[in-house]
């Protein structure tokens, strides 16, 4: 027996009671009655929204730096920790004059993530060593076109002085966290 | 004189013709509403507020669709049915008093259409001319759903129709006429037939279920097995029509058992503080339309709850429980006016 809860069938004779229903009937009719007068379960939803969590994973942000220089150094790290290989990039190196576009001598000129392979795990935050990237409380506007959900830098990196908040998944924990990237959990064996 | 009676029948015969048609038409809002609560939803609520619009809607809709009528079907009688089950529906409020007669300067003006003196006779006539509404409209459509629809339809009405017959049969036994107008003011104070006819109440309001084709009785138009049984070839406002008309007609029986079993207008204990005749009147309006709306919900409330019957069972029910409880019942009161002298 997988369950406790399996009844055994028996073909007995109906009694009096059940054989004219109406008990049933007006049991039924109490049943419905109570969840007439039930709070409704439904979420009115374009104008009322659900309350989020505040760890959620939606939609990647590409941070950049309080310069305005953006922080990836395409590395690389982020695409082979992800699971679903929803990250490509091509990687380019700084010309002179560029400082104040890319924080380092190396940036990626091409980042796209696919959105519809995409499952929100949140490694490619984990991986990252530059605190480039990050997944934030923004849901991933849908569209009819699969072509549209492959999202490139334009989509994905912040605007400056217009930056995403993401202060609740950057925590203190997580910063002690990428500090050293010889985890606790890496070393014990 | 006689113009001024033209006139007032004329005003009732308008009133209760809106009335009619307004009450179907936000049943059917009510129906979607009720629905939406039983099952823990909330219902349309983007038309108006709460969504109060959503009958006139559904009928800009209906009127808006385009209009197939089928090649091979027989064109007269295809649009004869959803107009005969429409003018049935509508003729039978005619006859249900909604309250005592108002008097102005001392002329008396009964709040009904026509008390004929065979009210139930006449409502029972032209509820049987609904079936063929129905019978029509499944035929012409010359398709084997709808066909199989309307038959079943019609068997079922026809069956239902005996016990309900019969059932009538036993309260007529009890108050002695036939007219809906005096049968209503018999049941001042707590003089309610339902309760010297219990069990009669019991087999009229299953019936009434039956004749309007509501669940559990719905197999007439049962999706799952008919498509959309006899109204499968009907499109626009011709399918609003036998729709609207079931509403009708689920009005008319709400108001037809308030009246029969729940002392239609009248209401226990309001007679000691109201003695004002026309304000008795008015008041008698507002307990009627309480009256009707509970049943009106009472229908929905059923439908959301119980399932379907299967078809065999439905016969069963209607020919060998129900004839011959009402048989039975008529023995009762036969013994109970023979014994107590009623």
């Amino acid at each position: 027996m997988l369950t406790n809860r399996s009844k055994v069938v028996v073909d007995k004779k109906m009694t009096f009671s059940e054989r004219i229903y109406l008990p049933a009937i007006i049991g039924g009719l109490f049943i419905t009655i109570k969840h007439f007068f039930k709070k409704k379960a439904t979420i009115d939803y374009p104008k009322v929204t659900r309350e989020m969590s505040g760890v959620y994973r939606g939609q990647h942000v590409l941070k950049v730096d309080e310069n305005g220089a953006e922080r990836c150094v395409a590395c690389g790290l982020c695409a082979v920790a992800c699971p679903a290989e929803a990250i490509t990039m091509t990687g380019a190196e700084r010309k002179p004059g560029e400082e104040k576009l890319y924080r380092e001598e190396k940036y990626a000129a091409v980042y796209e993530i696919n959105m519809l392979r995409c499952i929100y795990c949140g490694l490619c935050e984990d991986a990252c060593p530059k605190e480039a990237i990050f997944l934030t409380d923004r849901l991933v506007e849908v569209s009819s076109n699969r072509d549209d959900m492959i999202f490139g830098k334009d989509k994905l990196k912040e605007k400056y002085f217009n930056e995403v908040d993401i202060t609740k998944r950057l925590t203190k924990e997580v910063i002690e966290f990428k500090k050293d990237k010889f985890h606790l959990h890496n070393q014990m064996d | 004189m006689v113009s001024g009676f033209i006139i007032y029948k004329a005003i009732m015969v308008v009133v209760v013709f809106l009335i009619g048609l307004g009450i179907a038409a936000y049943s059917t809002y009510a129906e979607r509403k009720v629905a939406a609560f039983i099952q823990d939803r909330i219902g349309p609520n983007n038309a108006g507020p709460y969504g109060l619009l959503q009958p006139i809607a559904d009928g800009v809709k209906m009127f808006m669709k385009e209009e197939i009528i089928p090649d091979v079907s027989n064109k007269f009688l295809f649009i004869l049915g959803p107009s005969l089950a429409m003018l049935t529906a509508c003729m039978t409020g005619a006859v249900i008093p909604w309250s005592s007669p108002i008097v102005i300067n001392g002329v008396s003006y009964p709040l009904q259409i026509t008390d004929v003196n065979i009210g139930i006779l006449y409502i029972f006539g032209v509820v049987s001319i609904g079936v063929y509404g129905i019978m029509i409209g499944g035929w012409a459509s010359n398709n084997k759903y709808s066909l199989l629809g309307a038959l079943r339809a019609s068997a079922q009405m026809i069956s239902y129709e005996i016990a309900m017959g019969l059932s009538i049969i036993a309260l007529v036994m009890t108050t002695g006429t036939l007219s809906l107008g005096e049968i209503a003011a018999q049941q001042a104070g707590w003089h309610w037939n339902v309760l010297y006819q219990p069990l009669g109440f019991l087999i009229f309001i299953t019936c009434a279920f039956a004749e309007c084709n509501r669940t559990p009785f719905d197999l007439p138009e049962c999706e799952t097995e008919l498509v959309g049984g006899y109204h499968t070839e009907y499109s626009s406002m011709k399918l609003g029509f036998y729709l609207f008309a079931e509403y009708v007609n689920m009005f008319i029986s709400s108001a037809i058992i308030a009246t029969l079993y729940f002392g239609g207008y009248n209401m226990p204990l309001v007679g000691r503080f109201v003695t004002d005749p026309n304000i008795l009147s008015i008041l008698g309006v507002v307990f009627m339309f309480a009256k009707v709306f509970f049943f009106i919900f009472f229908f929905m409330w059923i439908r959301w709850t119980i399932p379907r019957f299967r078809y065999d069972q439905l016969m069963h029910l209607g020919w060998r429980i129900f004839i011959p409880l009402s048989i039975l019942n008529i023995l009762l009161t036969g013994l109970g006016i023979l014994v107590f002298n009623k």
